[in-house]
This record gives C-alpha cells, structure tokens and sequence, in this order.
C-alpha cells in the first residue's frame, strides 16, 4: 500500500492516466500541487503566460490528438483567466480537464484571497465539475473526470481542489483506478437499429441527396467510415467548419463547406435536397440561416451522440441517438450490396450541382494585380500550396478565419484547428503551441489577423522557453476585417472602433523575442516568404502579410434567409 | 401547456444549482420548484413545474437527463399522475368574517393550525387549482401571507420512478 499527500496523488494520477503534457500557471492555492510536479518528471509542464492560453493550448492538442487535454491553474484570477478557454472547448465538445488550485477549505465562503467559486462560474459552460472535499477521494475524481471529458459528447471538466486537499503532510492510500462506473451517466454505445435502417431505406430511395456532417465526425473518429459510406453511395457530401476533413476535400464527391460562408454549391445543394443526412452536426444558426426557410423540400436524417442536439433547432424525421462511428458502421453494413433506387435521378442531381461548381469557377475573388495589395485570399491558397495541405492550420477569428478554411484544402480530419462555437479571438496562436509540441514533426501554422493576434501574442514568450517552432501567418489588414465587413454592409460603412491606429512593428516585436520576422508586401514576395518560413521545422517565424483591407468574405448568406440566399460579391447576389 | 417534471438525482452539494441554472442559462421557465431528499440518503427527489409547448419540453427533458447529476426523470403530465401542495396562509379572522373564514376552510377540507384574536393560520393541500381556489375565496377577508411548497407528483397505479 502507498501513502501519498492529495499534491502527490495528483501528479501520480496523471502519469498513470498517460498525460504527458500539462499546461498551467502556478499561484497560492496551487503550489503543494507544483512542488508535486517539480519532484517528477514524467508529466511535463508548459508555463504559459497567461492562463488562458493554457486552456488554448490543451485544447488544441485534444483537437488534433483526439485525447484529453489538462489544464493546471490556481484560484482566482488563475480560474477566471481560464474561463473563456474552457467556454472555447465547451461550445466546440472538446474533451479538456481543468485543475483549479482553491482557497483552503475552512476560508471557502470568507472571500479570501484569491477566492473564486470557480465551480459556480463555469457551471454553463462545462460539461460537469466537481470540487474534493477529501484528499483520499483524489484519485476517483480524476478518473471520473477524464472518463466524463473524453465519453459521449466529449467537453471541458473542472476539478476544484482547496489547498488543504493537497498538503504534504497528510497522506492517504493510492490505488489508480482502472475503470469508473457511474450510475447517471451511461452514454450510447451504438443507435437504434430500426431507426438506422428507417434511415438507410431513405438514403436508398433518395433522389437529391446530400451528407451534412459535422464536429461530431471528427471527435467520434469516424471519419474514415464515412469516406467509405459516402463514397460507396456516390452521393455529395458538405460538412461545417468544424468537420472539415473528415471527407477529403480534394475529392470530386465534397462540395465544400456550409452555411454563411460555406460554398455556393453546398448551400444549393442543400436547399434543393430531397434528403439531408446529418451526422454528427447540430444545425447551428450560422449552418441553417433562417430555420423556418431551411431546405424546405428535404427530408431530415439526424444521427448525433447528444440527444439534446436532436430536433433542437430543425425537426429531424430520423432521429438516431448514437455514436457516429458505430452508426456509420452499422449504415454500411446495411447498404453494402444495395443499388440505389433512382440513379438517373442522382446523375441528373450532380448534373445540378457540377453547374453550380462551374458558376463559381475563377469568380471566387480577384486576384491582386501588379502594384495591388496582395489579396488574403492568395496568400492562403499559396501556404496551402507550400505546405502540400499538410499542415496542422490554427485560426483566430474572423474573416482571416474564413479564409483559411476555404482556400486551405483539408483532406485529413483534425487538421483544422478553430475555434467554430464560440469564436475565440485569440485562439489560435496558444492552440498551435499546443500541436507543435506534441507533433515537433509536423508543420503547424496559426493563420491570424492583427487583432486577434494581440490578444495573446505573450505566449511568444512561452515559445521561447521551450523552443516551439510554430508558423505565423499574419493577414495583416490593418483593421478587424470582419466587423468592418459587417459595418460596410449594415452600417453604411461606418467603421466603429475596427480599425487599428497604432499597431506594433511586427517585426521588431518579433525579433525582440529572438525570433525571425519577414514583412511580405508584394505577391512576387510571398512564395519565397513561406519557403523560407518552413524551411526549418523547428523555428518560429512570424510572416506579416499586408493585406488588402478592403476584401470581403463571400459567399455571405443574407441574414434572415434560406440557405441559397447569398451574396456572392460586392456586387452579386443569388 | 404545463408539465410536471419529477427528477431523482445525486444528494450532491451543486446538485440543485445544476438544474435550476440550466433553466435559466437556456431560457427554460421554472413555475414552481421543490427538492427534498428520499428514503434512499444518495438521492435527492426535485419536482419541477414549467410551461412550454412539446418541444421546448422535450428539449428540457433532453438537457436534465444530461447533467450527470440526475439520474432518473419522468415527466408526470405524460400519464395518470397525483399531484399536491402545501400551502400555509395566514388570514385575517375578525368579526363575523372568522365565521365564514371557519365555514370556508370546512368547505375546502382545510385545516385552522393556528390561532390568534385576529387572524387564523390555515393548511391546506391539494393540486394548485385548489390551493388558487381557497386563496380567491379569502381574497375579500383579507390575505395577510402565503407561503406555498410548490408541486410534488407521483405517477398512479404501478409506475415507479425508482433505480
């Protein structure tokens, strides 16, 4: 039997549990859990500089590892600056687990220094918490909340552990516990098999059939079955932001993504289905546009792990509780060695849409000429282009954001990492911190805008300290692209505070740090720029791309619409 | 139309206040609200009673049994279902109106538990109808407070809403 102090048990738990990355900031009611840490070395921990970019960073490695990420934090301000990444991971089902160091237990209620009830400020936005109330309780709690954060609609959980929970001179039995039962919580394992084959006879029958799926796809690890799936019916395939790559997009069969800045094609498509079959999406309002205008002529397949997300927003005429992979799984079993019922119906359908497609050819925006400011657009298709569509791509927020997500081509699932829920300012530079130093191997690039950046360009700090060889892209347009875009269209162009009057020299910024910065002007720079900035996988260089402040992103649905409702550019509409 | 939703959950500290936040963090309405804990000592017993049309009840039911505090739920309203409260209300009793409050409290199977020269405090229970019913009867007397439990339900017959 093995004494151990709450501090020790924590740090014990968290080797046995395999994490071997922890991010955090340390402060009073978290120390006895540091000095825990300090005396091991297997679970490494990344001193970020704001504890924010901690949550950031954990969740972007959940996002692209499929594993839970940990978050160490102290009481107080510590808990509070982590809210809005844990709200981050909350809106997007990110598994995450948030230690928050606590007021020792006799002070709780005294407003003691540094005392926050943490637990009850982030009650919405996580998917549940729990505070220690006995150290000897510390290893089951733990194990619950990974066990909570990363099951059924994975999401964010916060641990609360009052200092005196971890003191080092009171000892209790560790034993790590390999499994955990939980009486009110059984999440589904598989969907209802009459309703999955209600919904495959559909899918047979169906004459202008499309797959919408979602976030869901990518947390449920399904991505591959619903390649197979898809491509055995032939049928089009669009996904939203958050499920981008799980169907490459380079196949003929994907049109793209959807909603208010999806594809043309996708949100055609989807307004003249006759079968939606929705995966893993949760009909989001920036998905549907007006929901009482929504594809008026589809019949509704809904397969979603979280029943809640069913028929919440949009009626669903199939409804499957399950999880995707084995939904998906069991659908191919069922329509293998079927034939579709109408063919011809389904070529004269792609017929429709590869009309679509070719309406759109080379009209997607105008390219910079000579002497023009390079176009935000350009750039990103270019970073695709050196990057062979390889690369881990974080975002900011905002039109940067789009942009990245429609002219970077994603043919693998966790690959776009962003913040699609919430919409987090900031996001991306933590979260690609987290990535790069899980996968040194890989490129990881944080496309971002000169706003967003701002928010949490102190973690160039944190990359100094541990050498975190993250790609920068800056679409510096010298203005928050999005709201202006927003102003020029319902304000009459009025740019209330979105425009940005003293910006920093970038690249002195950035050389103060120690790093390298390149300042990108002109299209015959670009190229050579990226080149250069991934030429070493392990350096972080900053690009400064200036960029045309004038573009919009478009498409753009027209507010209060149906999904085909659009404008396409400054001066066309559907 | 109105719904009696009766929730087992976790005799947990932040039990209650995860069900009474997720009626207002998703806009749901709450009528009457009470919690007391079962003969079981792990679990708490909470019966709500909101007012939403079919899918706004359906969502609400979908988001309780989503907090991994509750454990079990029934919505009552769905099938034959019994349906009390308590209500304590003290009134005014002077003159020939303490007769009358007297008559009245027999006519509603009421009962006068407490006794002053001037006021009577009077039990009653049964389905908030009632209870509506008994207060618009001592309106012209005069009502001088009123504390009510909110609504507590059980299924009839052989449901049980149980682990």
């Amino acid at each position: 039997m093995e004494l151990l102090s709450g501090a020790d048990m924590i740090a014990r738990f968290l080797q046995d549990e395999g994490i071997e990355h922890i991010y955090g900031y340390p402060g009073g009611a978290a120390l006895h859990i540091y000095d825990a840490l300090f005396r091991q070395d297997k679970v490494k921990h990344i001193l970020v500089r704001h504890e924010q970019a901690a949550t950031h960073a954990a969740d972007g490695y959940a996002r692209a590892s499929g594993k839970p990420g940990c978050v160490l934090v102290t009481s107080g301000p510590g808990a509070t600056n982590a809210v809005t990444g844990i709200a981050t991971a909350y809106m997007d089902s990110i598994p995450m687990v948030v230690l928050c160091g606590q007021v020792a237990s006799h002070l709780i209620g005294e407003d003691a220094f540094q005392e926050t009830d943490i637990v009850g400020v982030t009650r919405p936005i996580v998917k549940h918490s729990f505070s220690i109330r006995h150290p000897s309780e510390i290893p089951e709690v733990l194990k619950k909340a990974f066990y909570l954060a990363a099951t059924g609609r994975p999401g964010p959980v916060v641990v609360d552990i009052p200092k005196d929970m971890t003191a080092p001179t009171e000892r209790y039995e560790y034993i790590y516990p390999k499994k955990v039962k939980m009486r009110s919580y059984n999440p589904v394992t598989r969907g209802h098999t009459g309703q999955i084959k209600k919904a495959v006879e559909l899918m047979l029958k169906a004459k202008r059939p499309v797959f919408y799926t979602g976030g869901g796809v990518v947390t449920g690890k399904a991505s591959e079955g619903l390649t197979d799936l898809v491509k055995q019916l032939g049928y089009p395939i669009t996904t939203t932001l958050m499920g981008i790559g799980s169907y490459p997009q380079s196949d003929k069969q994907c049109l793209g993504w959807l909603g208010m800045h999806g594809s043309y094609e996708s949100n055609m498509a989807m307004h003249h289905a006759d079968l939606i079959i929705a995966i893993g999406a949760r009909f989001d309002d920036r998905v549907t546009n007006s929901t009482s205008k929504f594809c008026p002529t589809a019949k509704i397949i809904h397969v979603d792990v979280d029943p809640s997300s069913i028929s919440k927003t949009v009626r669903a005429d199939v409804p499957i509780v399950g999880p995707a992979l084995s939904v998906i799984n069991e659908m191919i079993s069922l329509v293998q060695g079927q034939k579709i019922a109408h063919p011809e119906a389904l070529t004269e359908w792609w017929q429709k849409i590869d009309g679509w497609r070719a309406d759109r050819v080379g009209k997607l925006y105008e390219p910079s000429k000579p002497g023009e400011a390079l176009k935000p657009q350009e750039v990103v298709e270019a970073l695709c282009r050196v990057t062979r569509g390889e690369a881990y791509v974080t975002t900011d927020v905002g039109q940067h954001q789009m942009f990245a997500a429609q002219y970077y081509k994603f043919d693998k699932p966790n690959r776009l990492i962003t913040s699609g829920g919430l919409g987090t300012m900031g996001f991306g530079f933590p979260a690609a911190m987290g990535i790069k130093q899980n996968f040194p191997e890989s490129d990881v690039v944080c496309v971002t805008g000169e706003g967003s950046f701002q928010m949490m360009m102190q973690e160039l700090s944190t990359c100094k300290q541990y050498g975190v060889g993250v790609k920068i892209v800056n679409l510096n347009n010298a203005s928050l692209g999005m709201v202006r875009q927003w102003q020029d269209l319902n304000y009459k162009s009025r740019h209330a505070h979105s425009y940005m009057e003293s910006l920093p020299d970038f690249h002195m910024l950035i050389e103060a740090y120690g790093f390298t910065a390149i300042t990108v002007t002109t299209i015959a720079e670009l190229e050579p720029a990226l080149e250069r900035a991934f030429a070493d996988k392990h350096e972080l260089v900053f690009l400064d791309v200036k960029v045309d402040p004038f573009e919009h992103v478009y498409p753009m649905q027209v507010p209060l619409g149906a999904m085909r409702d659009m404008l396409l550019s400054k001066t066309e509409r559907t | 139309m109105r719904h009696i939703i009766s929730i087992l959950m976790e005799n947990e500290p932040g039990a209650l206040s995860r069900v009474v936040g997720l009626f207002s963090q998703r806009n749901f309405n709450i009528e009457t609200l009470n919690v007391a804990p079962t003969e079981d000592p792990s679990l708490s017993r909470l019966t709500v009673t909101t007012i939403g049309d079919d899918r706004v009840v359906e969502q609400i039911t979908k988001h309780l049994n989503k907090l991994i505090d509750v454990v079990k739920l029934v919505d009552l309203t769905e099938g034959n279902h019994i349906e009390r409260e308590l209500m304590l209300v003290k009134v005014k009793a002077l003159g020939a109106a303490r007769d009358e409050v007297k008559r009245t409290v027999d006519i509603f199977r009421a009962q006068i538990v407490d006794v002053t020269p001037s006021l009577y405090t009077v039990q009653i229970t049964g389905d908030a109808g009632k209870l509506d019913a008994f207060l618009q009867a001592m309106a012209p007397v005069g009502i001088l407070e009123v504390a009510r439990t909110g609504v507590s339900g059980i299924a009839r017959g052989d449901k049980v809403l149980s682990l």
